[in-house]
């Protein structure tokens, strides 16, 4: 074919031999497969019922949704990846304490890079892109075929370009333009698609919100959100990253299936509204009371999310009807706050703040919401019953306007805490 | 494949895997029994009152969200023989054809309890009660083989992978 490359037509091209363009099917190898606490054990069975020897390099095991163990049943299951780890001697098992939510421990640990073809058996293993992966989410089935062969059939994807000109506005980051893009394509607006982002506003975005971005491709239905390395991204990954890696750019004349264009300076602070991330408005047209916020989550767990918060919430109190619950999203990061004065402070105001684990993003344990409430969550989803009750909700934001919400009690940018 | 027949739960856009089998029930002591749970918090009640055979239809994107393989393999578990979206999830669609539950991607018009007929191999599902016929698509080639071979599983143990 006498036509460019997206980046996800390069790298399945690479990783697979095969001169690939979207619809075709390939057959491709993994650089890296992950499975945690709640995929694990079906991919274990399944595994163990193919009477092979695993690709032991390839694998990561990372107990992170219901770690430290919520009850017996989590036991038990953490236990079963424990002793997966063990029977076969796969080194990159994290352990409790050495661990944290498992795409922060991908990146922290340097398995995530610019280039590698990463699967996991997560749906936000898209979170990678941030970096210039093509990462993306199977089933457990499916990891067990990895941890077999350490190859996996892919359909390579039809890519939407995003143009981004312009840099953010103080207070506004890679979740509001997230919110901002889902809202207007929709839940499945990128089914089956990669989202390419490209153009000058890019080396104004930090990498810390480019994985924020990519992190949320699955709420548009995508398969990949990929983000072209640059300074940034060697900077970024320069002390974390593992082996060699190769960075793949878009040829010129490569082919988009939609393009879509934002100017960051004119993405506004947005929440998206139960029970879709579809659902964005502008925070500035919320009003709701809120009883729980929530910062934390492969989203927005970040040391550089923690910042954010702790800059808002400095010689402030949390609300008193508001519990404010702070999760690090590794325990590096959770060591670098605590470095930095950030838990102190968090403490101070009158947060919880624990060490990480996913625990009340999916509604795991650690601030499961009760009937009628309500919590604004640094997460990702905010589907019915997603952190709890069935009658309870969730609204979506970044971390300022999360902080921000934790003190005012209801849903608020911190330019309008000025006014409290 | 078969000629199915069943009688119709009708659900609409975005059914979420949360939705299909809430987070707290996937733990590895729940993984043979997970019909118990599938859809307890927007219709409870309907894990009990699922027949064998019986079939899902619904709208846009269905089994958006999670990579949870547990969300095909609780439907299956409760007997559902197939589900019939106009659009499915992509970590879904691929969890489905592993784990061997039937997704036709067809639009068609079904009310809540109508008995249907699905003929895979003619592409057709017919409405019983209303009278009414749809066509759909048949897998494209690889997918076919990887259906009918019952999983990426069996053609990694046969070689074929
Ligand atoms: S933090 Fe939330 S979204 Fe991220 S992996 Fe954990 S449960 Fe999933």
């Amino acid at each position: 074919m006498d036509r460019g490359k997206t980046i996800a037509e390069k790298i399945l091209s690479a990783k697979s031999g095969v001169d690939a363009y979207s619809g075709q099917i390939v057959k491709a190898n993994v650089d890296y497969v992950m499975v945690n606490d709640v995929t694990g054990p079906i991919a274990f069975r399944e595994f163990e019922g193919l009477s092979m020897e695993p690709q032991k390099d390839k694998i990561v095991l990372i107990p992170d949704h219901y770690v430290p163990n919520k009850d017996v049943a989590s036991a038990e299951q953490a236990k079963e990846m424990r002793e997966f780890a063990r029977r076969w001697q796969i080194a990159n098992y994290f352990e409790v304490g050495r661990s944290g939510v498992c795409h922060q421990l991908m990146i922290d640990e340097g398995f995530a890079a610019p280039g590698r073809l990463i699967v996991g058996a997560d749906s936000h293993t898209c979170t990678y892109g941030g970096l210039g992966a093509f990462s993306t989410g199977v089933g457990s089935t499916e990891a067990a075929a990895v941890f077999a062969t350490g190859r996996l059939w892919f359909k390579v994807p039809e890519s939407i370009k995003v143009e981004l000109t312009g840099s953010f506005r103080k207070g506004v980051g890679g979740k509001d333009l997230a919110i901002r893009m889902i809202t207007d394509i929709g839940v499945d607006g990128a089914t089956y698609k990669a989202i390419e982002f490209s153009g000058e506003g890019l080396a104004s975005i930090s990498v810390s919100d480019r994985l924020t971005v990519a992190n949320m491709a699955i709420e548009a239905g995508g398969k990949a959100g990929i983000f072209p390395c640059d300074e940034l991204t060697e900077e970024y990954i320069k002390d974390r990253v593992r082996g060699k890696y190769e960075r793949y750019y878009a040829d010129e004349d490569a082919e988009y299936c939609q393009m879509l264009h934002y100017d960051l300076g004119e993405i506004e602070p947005m929440v998206a509204f139960p029970h879709l991330p579809e659902n964005g408005r502008p925070v500035r047209e919320a009003d709701v009371a809120i009883d729980q916020a929530w910062l934390g989550s492969c989203t927005n767990g970040r040391i550089e999310d923690l910042r954010i918060a702790a800059e808002v919430i400095k010689g402030r109190k949390v609300h008193p009807n508001v519990r404010f619950i702070v999760v690090p999203a590794s325990m590096t990061v959770y060591r670098q706050a605590l470095d930095e004065g950030l838990i102190s402070l968090f403490i101070e105001a009158g947060a919880f703040v624990s060490g990480p684990t996913c625990g009340a993003c999916l509604g795991g344990h650690m601030g499961i919401l009760a009937a009628g409430e309500r919590c604004v969550a640094s997460t990702n989803r905010n589907f019915i019953g997603r952190m709890g009750h069935k009658d309870s909700e969730v609204y979506l934001a970044g971390p300022a306007v999360v902080a921000a919400s934790a003190v005012a009690g209801r849903i608020i940018t911190p330019d309008n805490l000025e006014e409290i | 494949m078969d000629v199915l027949k069943g009688k119709a739960w009708c659900f609409g856009d975005h059914v979420d895997t949360d939705q299909i089998i809430p987070a707290e029930r996937l733990v590895a002591e729940n993984l043979d029994h997970l019909n118990e749970f599938i859809f307890e918090k927007v219709r409870p009640g309907m894990a009990q009152a699922v027949q064998k055979g019986d079939i899902i239809v619904a709208g846009r994107n269905f089994g958006c969200g999670s990579s949870r393989e547990h969300a095909p393999r609780s439907l299956l578990q409760a007997g559902i023989s197939c589900v019939v979206a106009e659009s499915f999830a992509r970590i879904f669609f691929r969890n489905s054809l592993n784990v061997g539950l039937l997704l036709i991607e067809c639009s068609a018009d079904v009310s809540e309890g109508d008995l249907l007929e699905v003929r895979p191999k003619e592409g057709k599902l017919i409405n019983l009660s209303n009278g009414m016929e749809f066509d759909f698509q048949q897998y494209p080639e690889f997918i076919s083989e990887l259906v009918s071979s019952g999983g990426l599983l069996e053609l990694i143990r046969e070689g074929r992978f």
